[in-house]
């Protein structure tokens, strides 16, 4: 590792202003610091945001579900409110990684790293989330971009992710054996405004199926996800799974999670 | 008292382990000791055209940095392989030289180059990265089924090929064959597994310059072979002069038996820049460059009557060595492979055929099992093959093939002692319910799922010992074990022995033969293991060797102190030491009724002056202290064997296959401590379930290990198992006092073929390659479906 400057922040404002394009938030540190450990990024400043409070925590309305950037997976797997309004988000949350990484790991470093694999990602599709930041709000659909790009800028810090409360949902995940990310992650979510089936792990970003969610517009059932042709292409390939694989998991674990909604 | 051989005693380790108070390798600092950072290949196969650490030297902190010149020039001499085999034209095999760091080329990513030793940690890290290595990159061989047509990697081995061998004899099972009425023919690729030992290796070197002695703490499953080695073949310094240390040290599975490069070069380079040096591997390093197990690729064949009776076996098998030959790297796929291919049946002929390779690979060395988790795989699996294309019951066809007499002459080198395969098979029937399984079929059917039973019968050869014989196979020591027991002045024992525990709890099962040999209460007996420095010798730990080979040692040298002990009570209780019984920790003359302890007689032993009524309780001629010592070398291998069934449930949607029930039926003799028989049988099982459904090490065509990180190599996890069904029988070993067999490697060894078995009989026999990951049982759900639907 790569020697650096700390800085623990006080407040949002001062993290904001001591970013640059050499320095990294620090939430949990599960991404952050085994990349440095292992030589694959380096930063000239990391920037603590932990002890700023107003970053942490949970709140329910009557129509969304409100996280604070540097709530732990763990907080947000036992919080009895999430369980309630959102039990989908609350499983997924118990199903990241092991009890290390989720006692450590934050949704907001989990979104803003934007791993193909990552959970969270698509439950920001399927709720029709929106990203709060210092300094804007964000569409889900608008804020992954690509393979670990999202929309933020460099000084942008996210301060919570406000989640529609669906009518039913459910997540779905095919674990990658080995580290336990999702080969392929399928969250459906019904809402009075319309469905959507959130895919992660199975390409280069999540993704929000729109033949999948065509189908279960007209007909709720997993039966209607079998007509419903999901292609290889796009579809990630690698030693662990194939993308003819992949794409049949797509289907296989939608319908899972429409069975379990 | 109460016998404690045979009763569940609580680990002694158990505190110490299970609140981190272990004291591992990494723990040991030693006073201005600098940090080591080796500089390795990124490269499979490459020379070395130039090394240039000038810009390195400068570096802050940097002491110095050594390069496989220095080596050279001080000829410090290379790793070895432990057992020489012969081809079967009669040539012997070729090794290449593998130096600690390599001169002139290296051979798989991670072969060490130099190294760095510096003030820190960070030091040595900054200043390796500045060390310039200019390879001349050459084509890897990485492929294990084309090493054999692909470029020499080592300069006069033609074909990459380090032996051909030969077990049995071609002509009988061409005979065999013959009068067959089915020949059942099977392919399999015995994927390659990466040990995984929970503590990376690493070594801590204290040389102290006025004795010239080195001090070598090291991660190793046997410290007196380790410095034997360093000494003899490495020349670092005489055995007088080097110690080695293998303190607590955190699973070995064999990935720990060898010497390594690090171990040499540190003990070697602390003398020459005269401190003390630390090296602790990373993870990566760990995955790169340990010894890894397996690797195999096998055409069988088996000889069968219509009605399912065995009429003769062959095998065929390239085995990968990786790029250099190790310790028990030849005969790993050899003899500790080729005779128990037959399996637990009446074979009348048979052969062993394989064909060793080079390849630019880390080095393939023992793991766990070695060579009988190959053997087993292959002879259940086609045991299996054949009872679905003849249509018997997979348990029957086991049945009509078993011995029933021993000791049962096993067709190509052992003379099994002892065993009742029978009893074995049926109890592990009834508590696996397998008459039950038809109707859990139906159940899973009913879900949609897929569901198989499997079963195994294995027998083992281990407790790797009778010198003789290993050192007519090729072995290049003896494979004893030895003991010492020393009682104190004031009664405690303090047991010495050259078997090491990385994970064995040997500090409580010999101590539980101890007490029972002396009749002194456990608490008061201490295990020493793992230092040079204390007790005689030893040959380590591994092939399930430490109960069967250094627990004997431990009974005949209390055996020893025993007599001794008859004698000295003898004089102190007037009697001749004939008319001495020694029983619960006393001697008593029966005629009198007059006892001593075995602690009065042990202080009487040290203060031999006069004493009560007796003058000296030295008979003539005797010498004073009670301290014994033995070396055990037993007539035979040890046979546990057993019988091993499991049942999965398939999801033909996602390919999941789901460990439902697992039943292991295992006979190990006399167990000891069954509570830490169960634990070895756990782990093993792990083990052997992880080979089946979840490790895989690969490389892809540059040689790249491209599962070097617990993101891509998948351990089990303990959500992955079920709970384990354990039973035992028991027949003695008849070839040791206490009647035991070796315990730790059986789970690996059956469960492998077990859960193999279990998934392709819900496959309806479809053939599915090691391991059964959830892609490919999902294809072959598919093909299965299509094929069904086909012939209705
Ligand atoms: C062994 C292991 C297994 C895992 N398994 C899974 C899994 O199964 N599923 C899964 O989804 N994830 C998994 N993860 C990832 C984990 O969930 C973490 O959430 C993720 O690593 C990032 O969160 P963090 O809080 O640790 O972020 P950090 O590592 O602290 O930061 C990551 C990045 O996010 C940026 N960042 C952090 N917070 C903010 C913020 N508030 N605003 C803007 N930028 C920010 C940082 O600048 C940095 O670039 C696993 C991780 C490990 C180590």
């Amino acid at each position: 590792m790569k020697t650096f400057n700390y800085h623990s922040a006080k407040d949002v404002k001062e993290a904001s202003k001591l970013a640059s394009s050499n320095s990294a938030f620090l939430a949990g540190g599960m991404t952050t610091i085994p990349s440095m450990k292992l030589g694959l990024a380096s930063y000239k400043d990391i920037i603590d945001i932990k002890r700023i409070k107003k970053l942490s925590g949970i709140k329910v309305s009557g129509k969304t579900v409100t996280i604070g950037a540097t709530t732990k997976h763990s907080e947000v797997a036992k919080s009895k409110e999430v369980k309630k309004a959102i039990p989908s988000l609350a499983a997924l949350a118990e199903g990241i990684g092991d009890p290390q990484v989720r006692n450590r790991g934050t949704i907001g470093g989990s979104i803003a790293n934007n791993d193909p694999a990552a959970d969270y990602p698509s439950a920001c599709i399927a709720l029709n989330a929106t990203i709060h930041t210092n300094n804007r709000k964000i569409d889900a659909d608008k804020f992954f971009r690509g393979m670990f790009e999202t929309s933020l800028k460099s000084s942008e810090i996210i301060e919570a992710i406000e989640f529609n409360i669906p009518q039913k949902s459910s997540y779905q995940k095919l674990p990658n054996p080995a580290s336990r990310y999702a080969i392929v992650g399928v969250y459906v979510a019904k809402h009075k405004t319309g469905i959507n089936v959130g895919v992660t792990g199975a390409k280069s970003c999540v993704y929000n199926d729109k033949d999948l969610a065509g189908a279960l517009s007209s007909n709720f059932s997993s039966s209607a996800i079998d007509s419903v042709k999901v292609s290889e292409s796009g579809m990630n390939s690698d030693i662990h799974a194939s993308a003819e694989y992949r794409a049949s998991m797509v289907k296989a674990f939608a319908k899972k999670a429409v069975e379990a909604c | 008292m109460a016998s404690l051989v045979g009763s569940r005693v609580e680990r002694k380790e158990d505190k110490r382990f299970l609140t981190g108070k272990g004291r591992y390798t990494s723990d040991i600092n030693i006073a201005n000791q600098t940090y080591a950072i080796f500089i390795r290949s990124p490269h499979a196969r490459a020379k070395i055209k130039k090394v240039d650490t000038s810009k390195a030297l400068k570096s802050s902190g940097v002491v110095d940095i050594l390069t496989g010149e220095h080596i050279a020039q001080d000829k410090i001499g290379g790793l070895i392989a432990g057992w020489a085999i012969r081809s079967e034209d009669g040539s012997e095999m070729k090794c290449p030289a593998n130096p600690p760091l390599a001169k002139d080329s290296v051979n798989f990513v991670g072969d060490p180059v130099a190294v760095v030793f510096a003030e820190t940690l960070d030091e040595a890290r900054a200043a390796a990265e500045l060390v310039k290595v200019d390879y001349k990159v050459l084509k890897a061989v990485s492929n294990l089924g084309e090493a054999m047509n692909s470029e020499a990697i080592h300069d006069g081995i033609d074909k990459n090929m380090c032996y051909d061998w030969l077990l049995g004899d071609r002509q009988k099972v061409k005979e065999a064959f013959d009068k067959a009425d089915k020949i059942i023919k099977l392919d399999i690729v015995n994927n390659r597994l990466i040990p995984n030992a929970m503590e990376p290796r690493a070594c801590v070197i204290d040389y102290n310059t006025a004795s010239e002695e080195i001090t070598c703490y090291t991660t190793s499953q046997n410290p007196h072979l380790s410095r034997l080695i360093m000494s003899a073949f490495g020349g670092v310094a005489p055995e007088n002069k080097l110690r080695v240390v293998a303190p607590d040290v955190g699973g070995g599975f064999g990935s720990k038996i060898n010497l390594y490069n690090e171990e040499i070069v540190c003990s070697w380079a602390s003398k020459k820049i005269e401190r003390p040096i630390k090296w602790v591997a990373e993870r990566t390093e760990s995955f790169l460059t340990d010894t890894h197990g397996r690797d195999h690729i096998t055409h069988a064949e088996l000889a069968v009557t219509n009605d399912g009776k065995f009429l003769g076996f062959k095998n065929e098998t390239i085995a990968n060595l990786g790029a250099y030959a190790r310790v028990f790297g030849t005969v790993t796929p050899t003899y500790l492979f080729g005779p128990c291919a037959t399996g637990v049946y009446i074979m009348p002929a048979a052969y062993s055929n394989v064909k060793a390779v080079y390849t630019n690979t880390a080095p393939v060395d023992a793991y766990r099992g070695a060579g009988r988790p190959e053997a087993t795989y292959t002879i259940e699996r086609i045991v299996d093959k054949a009872a679905m294309e003849l249509g018997i019951d997979p348990i029957e066809i086991r049945m009509k093939n078993f011995p029933t007499e021993f000791p049962f002459k096993q067709t190509l080198v052992h003379q099994i002692d002892s065993g009742d395969y029978v009893a074995g098979l049926n109890k592990a029937k009834e508590m696996a319910d397998y008459d039950g399984f038809a109707a859990r079929k139906k159940e899973s059917e009913s879900k949609g799922k897929l569901r198989g039973i499997g079963v195994t019968s294995y027998f083992e050869a281990c407790g790797i010992a009778p010198s003789p014989v290993v050192m007519m196979l090729g072995c290049g020591v003896g494979l004893w074990e030895s003991a010492e027991v020393r009682f104190n002045p004031t009664g405690q024992v303090t047991v010495y022995t050259g078997s090491h525990s990385h994970g064995q709890s040997h500090q409580t099962t010999f101590a539980q033969i101890a007490a029972d040999e002396l009749g002194v209460p456990i608490e008061n007996i201490d295990v020493v293991h793992g230092d040079t420095d204390k007790g005689t010798f030893g040959m380590g730990t591994y092939g399930s060797r430490s109960l069967t080979v250094g627990g004997i040692a431990i009974v005949n040298a209390c055996k020893k102190i025993v007599n001794k002990g008859k004698k000295i009570a003898a004089k102190m209780l007037e009697a001749s030491p004939d008319e001495v019984d020694f029983k619960n920790g006393e001697f008593i003359v029966a005629k009198s009724n007059k006892k001593k302890t075995i602690g009065e007689v042990a202080f009487a032993s040290y203060l031999p002056g006069v004493r009560d009524e007796v003058k000296s309780p030295l008979p003539e001629g005797e010498e004073p202290g009670l301290i014994e010592s033995s070396f055990f070398d037993p007539a035979n291998f040890s046979f546990p064997a057993g019988s091993h069934i499991c049942e999965v449930e398939i999801d033909p949607e996602t390919g999941h296959v789901k460990l439902d029930k697992y039943t292991a039926v295992d006979d190990f003799g006399t167990i000891v401590n069954p509570l830490i028989v169960e634990g070895q049988v756990h782990g093993g099982l792990a083990q052997g379930i992880g080979q089946a459904l979840y490790e895989n090490a690969q490389y892809d065509d540059s040689g790249q290990l491209i599962t070097a990180s617990y993101m891509d190599y998948t351990m089990p996890r303990a959500d992955d198992l079920p709970e384990f069904n354990l039973g035992f029988t028991c027949t003695k070993a008849t070839t040791n006092p206490l009647g035991v067999k070796g315990c730790g490697e059986a789970g690996t060894i059956a469960a492998t073929p077990t859960v193999m078995n279990a998934v392709i009989n819900a496959l309806g026999g479809k053939e599915i390659s090691l391991p059964a990951t959830a892609e490919k049982v999902w294809k072959a759900c598919k093909e299965l479906k299509k094929s069904n639907a086909k012939a209705a």
